[in-house]
């Protein structure tokens, strides 16, 4: 059943609604690189302008400190926003889970905003 | 190598890239589609660290000696009849020595069978550890990020210590007329861009193009890493063009691949320098070919390596079971403790340093702490059990041990009194040999980019 408040919030879109590409992948190592790219150019700018993004919010998404968010990078040319972390474990050590650091993008596709 | 530095305008320079790495495979079609836009240089990467420490430690290469053989065997052939350069990176997946003879056994093989005779330039990418010691006495080795500082005591520890050479190894082989060079641990865009920077082509348009054909036609759309593609080296410019009719670059492909596996698409740092792509901009020409300029060379005050090493830590033994009971499947993170430490409580002293994971698939098994799924809806678990012992024996007697712990534990509230794991294979238990971890991955500065040893030689 539909209720409608007139002060309920506005409803929130997904990442994954907008994005044509998420995925992650190590950059050496000892990185594990996350990539954005968004279907249409007006996202992206959304995205950049509002910081929606952040390295907080990563943070928590991945359960990880602040200081493991490496940087976080809007590359114009792909409409994409790159986040680097650290990798708890470097690719390949005792405890790891993904040598190649290919599937750990899942939590991203919860993201709304 | 007859071109001068001036500014007589420069032919186009057309790059053959055959495949992501050497061994992952072209289709024939793409090879000979490429071979009759006449190029002037045909180059392949050899490798990655993206397959883990072992192959780097172990000496072995993660591609199929096969498949590595087809693919040279028609790069070479076409090579040597269209008179066009070969050249070939990080060699045996890891490049260092034992991975490069492993490659140059294959290029000798090749030669013998087909009666092909020609100069083979061989640039090893190996460092001395007094080197890497030296040079860390007077501070001129700095971590990657999140890389822990280099330690005399780690650099003794390391094997297979390389660094990744940039294009100066290349031009010196070149100049000296090898047709064929093969090296060990290469920068990837290197084998591309030596040649045309040779002749004079802008640096920072070569290695950019070399950046992206390094992965052949993955950058293109539908990607492949099993498939050709051509880069076009103009004066102030690039062209890429793909070989099969199924794919095509876009500027969207294009300007996507540069985010792949690197932490800042921007500035990608490289032996010497870093390539700016600020002010770079992707054009679309028609017929799937996009045209791509502005990438900028900035060189560096000082020359810096990448230097990679790998540490042996011990070795390893698996066991693959399922869990298909409810009851189990509610607990498994308590009995998984538990069993650990009844097995520690067994082992004594033996196993102090033996190290036990759980991968458990379905619930944590990709993600480990990082996943935000804490509770499982999955109906069964797919368990791997690990154990790393300092011998093969610990790890076995440590994996046996932990696998018939699990296998028969009186969990709380169990009601399957038969047992707790179901095997797919008898025998039930791996042993996967060495275990390796990433002890190196800093930057060294060097006084010659040159000092990487080769030689050539006459087949």
């Amino acid at each position: 059943m539909r209720v409608t408040k007139p002060t309920a919030a506005k409803k929130k879109n997904s990442l994954l609604k907008v994005a044509r590409v998420i995925r992650s992948k190590n950059s050496g190592p000892f990185e594990l690189t996350l990539d954005i790219m968004f279907k249409e150019r007006r996202y992206f700018e959304l995205f950049k302008k509002k910081r929606i993004i952040t390295a907080r919010k990563i943070a928590r998404l991945y359960g990880i400190p602040e200081k493991e968010v490496l940087k976080i990078v809007y590359f114009e040319p792909s409409q994409a926003i790159k986040v680097t972390l650290k990798r708890r474990i470097p690719s390949g050590s005792p405890g790891d889970t993904d040598v190649y650091g290919a599937q750990q993008h899942a939590p991203l596709l919860g993201l709304t905003f | 190598m007859n071109k001068s530095k001036s500014r007589s305008k420069l032919a186009p320079f057309k790059i053959l890239s055959t495949t992501a790495i050497l061994g992952y495979g072209f289709p024939e079609s793409s090879f000979q589609r490429g071979l009759r836009k006449k190029p002037d240089l045909i180059a392949v990467d050899g490798g990655s660290t993206d397959p883990g420490p072992y192959y780097l430690g172990a000496g072995k290469s993660f591609t199929s000696r096969a498949a590595v053989k087809r693919d040279l065997r028609l790069m070479i052939k076409a090579g040597l009849e269209h008179n066009i350069p070969v050249v070939v990176g990080t060699a045996g997946g890891s490049g260092a020595r034992p991975h490069l003879e492993w490659c140059l056994e294959i290029v000798r093989e090749i030669a013998r069978e087909e009666n092909l005779h020609f100069k083979l330039g061989i640039a090893y990418a190996d460092v001395e550890k007094e080197m890497v010691l030296e040079a860390l006495k007077q501070k001129r080795v700095k971590p990657l990020a999140f890389v822990p500082e280099l330690t005399p005591e780690v650099v003794f520890e390391s094997e297979n210590l390389v660094a990744q050479m940039g294009i100066e190894p290349f031009i010196k082989l070149l100049n000296q007329g090898c047709q064929v060079v093969i090296a060990g641990r290469s920068y990837d865009p290197a084998v591309f861009a030596a040649l045309p920077i040779s002749l004079g082509y802008d640096p920072g348009l070569a290695l950019h193009l070399g950046k992206i054909l390094e992965c052949a036609a993955i950058a293109a759309t539908p990607g492949s890493g099993s498939d050709c593609a051509l880069g076009i080296l103009e004066e102030d410019s690039f062209i890429l063009e793909t070989l099969s009719p199924e794919r095509k670059f876009t500027p969207q492909s294009a300007a996507a691949h540069t985010l792949y596996e690197k932490s800042d698409p921007y500035e990608l740092p490289g032996p010497g320098g870093l390539i700016n792509l600020r002010g770079c901009s992707f054009e679309d020409i028609g017929q799937g070919r996009v045209r791509v300029r502005g990438s900028r060379f900035i060189p560096s005050e000082n020359y810096w390596v990448k230097i990679e090493g790998v540490r042996m830590i011990g070795f390893r033994s698996i066991s693959i079971a399922g869990v298909r009971d409810p009851i189990m499947i509610e607990k498994i993170d308590k009995i998984l403790k538990e069993v650990e430490l009844k097995v520690r409580e067994i082992m004594g002293k033996d196993v102090k340093n033996g190290q036990i994971y759980f991968h458990v698939y379905g619930k944590n098994g990709v993600m480990g702490e990082l996943e935000p799924v804490k509770r499982t809806l999955s109906h069964e678990l797919g368990l791997v059990i690990e154990t790393i012992g300092k011998t093969q024996e610990e790890a076995d007697s440590l994996l046996a041990l932990t696998r018939s712990a699990l296998l028969h534990y009186g969990y709380e509230g169990r009601i399957a009194t038969a047992g707790n794991l179901a095997f797919p294979f008898s025998p039930s238990d791996i042993s996967m040999g060495k275990v390796y971890e990433f002890s190196v991955y800093h930057l060294m500065q060097v006084d010659r980019p040159d000092f990487f040893l080769s030689r050539v030689e006459e087949l």
